[in-house]
């Protein structure tokens, strides 16, 4: 009984003594606990079910595919230029990354060359949407650990991303801002200004957030030493994005297999160290997310220093077949690698569109680090992963 | 390593009954469905290999044939290469690489989900993404939309 519950993910010993205590008194048996579908700590729904002995848990069953809307049958059905604002509905936090994937792809596929303007507007647009998503982030990473205030703190700053959104293309959270072969207009008047304000505003906050959150000991006492990924793990479940760079591992498409204009623009690549508990720890995920917006930041601000003028679409045609062929591409997003599989029999519709998400894969290494974990724990490590389900389920 | 030069060095391991096919967007090896398996193993352990993650897996359904294509990556060396495995429509049937990499386990169920390809040897080969009872193969293109689920019309 005692060995099973192994409690070396707790940091506090009072936590340690009262579940050995109760390890002793409670002889009890094991019972299955549904998480969910419906539950604050997932974004989406997402039903887990949990084996328990009481709080501790000895499994996890993660149950999948309440959102799947069929998407890669749905691509099928449709030709290159409408499956965009599909794209959008991947990863609804990060729509902008989604877009660009995709777009990308498609251009690898049909050999079509962007116009440079437009892959600086993409880079900034990409990276616009990377901060509000780990903005929101944070919001509900301090709900799960019982912090109220973050999440208002978070959704303030998003708020002044999505009006720059809004200005640029009209939507607030699907844009199908970008196009097969660069994006839909150009930045509209005033962007570049109050995009460069935006962005001295919030390094400003950061510095309030990591005061308020971050080093906050409570939340340290919460996060750090649980859900514990180590990095050999992590790559055999394919994880990948900020929950890979946590558990130590450098490694970002963005630097590792650079596409658009990234080898033009300075930024680091963030990972965990294990600072205040273990290296991998959800913490340390936490964190990877915060020191990425500071890096974000620094691409925005050179990439509008950078801009250069000219067209933001090149000449593609309405409907257009590209030659019989396949691609794998993929890029970095806000929650791991988007990777699209696109295989081309020389119709105007692809003949097979496989969606590799991040989250899909990140979600599928929870469970075997869940083990001997307890309950409250368990919402912390997969509120640390940011799983999104549409994501996953597409 | 380019594709071609693992490849090379694959065939010197395993010898024959794999194929390189250069496709300048994708260059593919082909695999024969009973040696994929060994074939991973080596991609997997052989140090100067080093593909210690399976970045995607997916099918694709083929006129004459179901394909099942693995993408795999070397964090360690920084190249990747692509495997094809073809199985046939009236039985398709492909062993397992779940043992090899973890990640292969949601993902050959997600094919097996949608496809209704069997992979022989997945320690957990149920449905993930539509309900237990749903009946077809969704991503087949010969899949038949169903009229009504449960009785209720869709």
């Amino acid at each position: 009984m005692s060995e099973k519950l192994k409690l070396d993910n707790r940091s506090t010993s009072i936590v340690k003594d009262a579940a050995s205590h109760m390890a002793e008194v409670v002889v009890g048996e094991e019972m299955l606990i549904n998480m969910g579908p419906q539950h604050p700590s997932t974004h989406g729904v997402l039903n887990k079910v949990l084996k328990t002995d009481g709080e501790i848990i000895s499994e996890v069953f993660p149950q999948i595919g309440y959102l799947h809307r069929g998407l890669e049958k749905i691509a099928e059905k449709l030709n290159y230029h409408q499956f965009m604002p599909y794209t959008d509905r991947i990863d609804y936090l990060a729509a902008m990354n989604c877009n660009l994937a995709y777009a990308m792809a498609i251009e690898k596929l049909a050999a079509i060359e962007v116009p440079k303007r437009a892959e600086y507007i993409r880079v900034i647009m990409a990276e616009l949407n990377r901060i509000a998503t780990h903005l929101v982030f944070m919001g509900t990473m301090g709900l799960e650990t019982g912090a109220w205030t973050p999440i208002v703190y978070g959704f303030r700053e998003r708020e002044e991303i999505l009006d720059l959104f809004e200005m640029t293309c009209g939507q607030r959270l699907t844009y199908n801002y970008m196009r097969i072969g660069g994006v839909s207009d150009d930045l509209p008047n005033g962007f570049v200004d109050k995009a460069r304000k935006f962005c001295d505003v919030l390094e400003k906050k950061l510095v309030e957030y990591n005061n308020l959150l971050s080093y906050n000991q409570i939340f340290i006492d919460r996060m750090a030493k649980v859900g514990v990924l180590p990095a050999d793990l992590a790559v055999d479940y394919g994880v990948t994005g900020p929950a890979l760079r946590g558990s130590g591992v450098k490694w970002d498409l963005r630097k590792n297999e650079p596409y658009s204009v990234y080898p033009e623009l300075e930024f680091d690549i963030p990972v965990g160290k294990g600072e205040l508990g273990k290296v991998g720890d959800a913490w340390d995920r936490y964190m990877v997310r915060m020191r990425e917006i500071e890096q974000s930041i620094r691409i925005v601000r050179q990439a509008l220093d950078k801009l250069p003028a000219g067209d933001v679409r090149a000449k593609v045609g309405r409907i257009f077949k590209p030659a019989q062929g396949e691609v794998y591409v993929r890029a970095e997003n806000p929650r791991g690698e988007l990777g699209f599989y696109v295989v081309s029999d020389g119709s105007a519709n692809p003949y097979r569109l496989k969606i590799r998400t991040g989250s899909f894969n990140n979600l599928s290494a929870v469970p075997p680090i869940s083990k001997g974990m307890m309950i409250s724990d368990f919402v912390i490590t997969l509120g640390s992963f940011d799983v999104v389900l549409p994501e996953i389920d597409r | 390593m380019t594709a071609n030069v693992i490849f090379e060095k694959l065939r010197a391991r395993f010898g024959e009954g794999i194929e390189f096919q250069d496709n300048s967007l994708l260059p593919f090896i082909k695999v024969r469905p009973d040696s994929i398996r060994k074939v991973a193993d080596i991609l997997r352990n052989n140090p100067d290999l080093g593909f210690d993650s399976l970045m995607c897996l997916t099918a694709v359904d083929n006129p004459a044939n179901f394909t099942i294509v693995y993408f795999l990556f070397s964090m360690k060396h920084q190249h990747k290469v692509t495997l094809k495995v073809e199985t046939p429509k009236d039985n398709p049937n492909v062993p397992t690489v779940e043992k090899i990499w973890s990640a292969a386990n949601w993902f050959e169920r997600e094919v097996y989900d949608l496809f209704g390809v069997k992979f022989d040897g997945h320690s957990n080969l149920v449905r993930i993404m539509l309900p237990d009872d749903w009946e077809g193969y969704p991503l087949r293109k010969d899949y038949q939309y169903p009229a009504t689920y449960r009785g209720l019309p869709l």
